[in-house]
């Protein structure tokens, strides 16, 4: 069984400070990380190949020559392979181009599932996902916390806010990730110095995923940005500590005072 | 000259603090109320190739060096002092000494489980009459034709309680002073061999110390660890790198104390502002950054020796003397600068400081160290 594993660098954002002046991200000195969601969907490629030594763990990002670091990360963590999608043309994509571009790739690759994460801190779009299983005309099931290997098909749960859907979805498919499903395993440390010492990163650019250049990067994507706006910071919330039937009293009468109800 | 580390070392550091933050440190308060060897804590570093840093992949470990694993136990002990000592005791003392010194068979047979993190590794030295004077040994060990029969008692050995594999110093021949002492690999449980009383201790309270027992004990001819007659020397190679891991316990001690008292001084208010803007709270902090980077340039340096094939016994001695006294000071200044709180056992300081005291003690005293320096200038 072959997983490819869709992950992201993203800007650490517990570390993120925005410039009050100009209301733009500092992004100077803050960490790149990969992205929690991704995370936890190699933890869980890597949990299937815990259990089935036979699975293969290829990992893709699509992104700059620095992204190598978060592949590098994902192989000390116990991935088999990394795979870096770079080219000039791939810049300025949208979530369309984007996962046309990381669909065409996974398709030359070969797969018989695909995790990606459920969104990326720094989008938060969460289209890349079920937009690659479109692209390769797979079923795709999202938000998902828990992952069963069964004969021919995977027993996947899917939650939502206050019920879950267990599904059961033939291979090959696509799921992404929900970053509370597991607990990421640590990298190890014989592994570190292997991805960094002897790890060859396997590159592809447009010339490799046979895609005209018109479809990719900031040509490819029909998304427009008319505006974009810095939202307000709110005023501190506050805690009160009161038993169920006090808690809802006062839930009520505040939403009631505010005319919110 | 260089001072940056390559990226794979920066990436182990940053996964070991990471380790260090999130199962270490939340365990740290309790392990040492409840004096509770962590044992979880060891099978969660094996998961993650921690326990045979610098072993060959070929022996289990993770084929990297003296220095990534230094950065280990710094990084570990300024979370908690007891499990920076588990992880030295366990790499420097057992399983470095029988990379070095070990036969084929030997490596396969105990050097694997160790670097695995399968087996526990521990070391014994010390006897109840033969503490710095490491030479008056009285653990005899008869050549018995097949076997060495075994007689003696060791004390104070790091991680006795729960380790598997342990290397023991015996008198081979009495008459032949230091010439006259061998090492030996002892498996736990081998009939005869027992372990004795558990040490209550001032610091490092999770650390198991037990004093340990030989009646009778037959050890196999092919568990002479080295040459017959050669232990003295095997002990004072194997400690001179054992003091780079206890002098990165006693820098993490000294870094985490410092972190403490970095963010303590900027909360404590008194007469209307943060102590931090007070000018003696700046001077001291200084002062107790100073010293501890020294310490860590020290450190450093003696494990990045080891690295390269070097001498280095020197350097292990200044790197312990150094970073275990300055532990010892910057500990006692957090503790001061946290005023009463500093004193109860609500503030991590307060266990630092007390954990922070056996680095200037074991694997060779403050006084020892001084004099093998002096030796090494006054030549």
């Amino acid at each position: 069984m072959k997983i490819v594993v869709c992950i992201k660098q993203v800007p650490n954002t517990n570390e993120i400070r925005i410039d009050p002046i100009k209301g733009t991200l500092i992004r100077d000195g803050v960490d790149s990380i990969m992205n929690p969601d991704d995370k936890a969907g190699l933890e869980t490629a890597l949990s299937l190949k815990d259990s089935n030594p036979e699975i293969t763990i290829t990992v893709l990002t699509m992104g700059p020559q620095q992204a190598t670091a978060i592949l590098r990360e994902a192989v000390a963590m116990g991935a088999d392979e990394a795979i870096l999608l770079t080219d000039r043309t791939f810049a300025g994509a949208d979530t369309w181009a984007t996962s046309l571009t990381i669909a065409n790739a996974i398709r030359k690759i070969g797969f018989d599932l695909i995790i990606c994460g459920r969104q990326a801190i720094d989008g938060d779009t969460a289209q890349v996902g079920p937009q690659i299983a479109e692209h390769l005309g797979i079923p795709h099931v999202s938000y998902v916390s828990n992952v069963e290997p069964k004969e021919n098909y995977l027993l996947v749960k899917r939650e939502f806010e206050d019920f879950y859907q267990k599904i059961k979805v033939p291979t090959p498919c696509l799921i992404t990730a929900l970053s509370s499903m597991n607990k990421p395993r640590y990298m190890r440390v014989g592994r570190i110095f292997d991805a960094y010492r002897n790890l060859e990163i396997k590159t592809m650019g447009q010339a490799d995923i046979d895609i005209d250049p018109e479809e990719l990067g900031l040509k490819g994507s029909p998304t427009r940005v008319r505006k974009t706006e810095t939202k307000q910071a709110k005023k501190s919330g506050v805690v009160l500590e009161l038993d169920a039937k006090e808690s809802a009293e006062k839930i009520v009468t505040t939403l009631a005072e505010k005319y919110i109800i | 000259m260089d001072f940056s580390f390559a990226k794979e070392y920066e990436v182990c550091r940053s996964m070991f603090r990471d380790f260090a933050q999130n199962e270490v440190k939340p365990l740290a308060e309790e392990v040492d109320e409840e004096e509770r060897f962590p044992a979880e804590t060891v099978k969660k570093m094996a998961t993650c190739g921690m326990m045979g840093i610098p072993i060959p992949k070929e022996y289990g470990g993770a084929g990297a060096d003296t220095l990534t694993y230094i950065l280990a136990v710094e990084e570990l002990s300024k979370a908690c002092g007891t499990t920076g000592v588990i992880l030295s005791a366990h790499t420097s003392l057992c399983a470095v000494p029988i990379l070095e010194y070990g036969t084929e068979e030997q490596k396969q047979k105990y050097l694997i489980p160790l670097a695995k993190g399968e087996k526990l590794g521990a070391f014994a030295l010390t006897e109840p009459n033969a503490g710095t004077d490491a030479a008056a040994q009285q653990t005899i060990a008869e050549d018995c034709g097949d076997y060495y029969l075994m007689n003696g008692s060791k004390i104070f050995i790091t991680n006795s309680g729960y380790a598997d594999i342990f290397i023991i110093m015996a008198m081979t021949d009495k008459k032949a002073g230091t010439r006259g002492i061998s090492a030996f690999i002892l498996e736990r449980g081998t009939p005869g061999f027992t372990i004795g009383k558990h040490e209550k201790k001032m610091g490092i309270r999770g650390s198991s110390t037990c004093e340990l027992i030989f009646e009778d004990v037959k050890v196999p001819k092919e568990n002479l660890l080295g040459k017959l007659g050669r232990g003295f020397g095997l002990s004072m190679k194997t400690l001179d790198g054992g003091r780079i891991g206890i002098a990165a316990q006693a820098l993490g001690l000294a870094q985490g104390a410092l972190d403490e008292t970095i963010s303590y001084t900027k909360e404590r208010k008194q007469f209307g502002r943060a102590i931090s803007k007070f000018q003696n709270t700046q001077f001291q902090l200084a002062e107790m950054h100073c010293k501890t980077e020294a310490a860590r340039n020290l450190v450093y340096k003696a494990a990045w020796k080891k690295d390269q094939k070097q001498p280095f016994s020197v350097d292990a001695a200044m790197a312990k003397l150094f970073a275990s006294e300055t532990a010892m000071e910057v500990t006692t200044k957090a503790v001061q600068l946290h005023g009463g709180y500093g004193y109860t056992r609500e503030y991590s300081v307060e266990r630092m400081m007390r954990d922070a005291k056996i680095t200037e003690i074991y694997e060779g005293t403050s006084e020892v160290q001084r004099m093998v320096i002096a030796g090494s200038i006054l030549r």
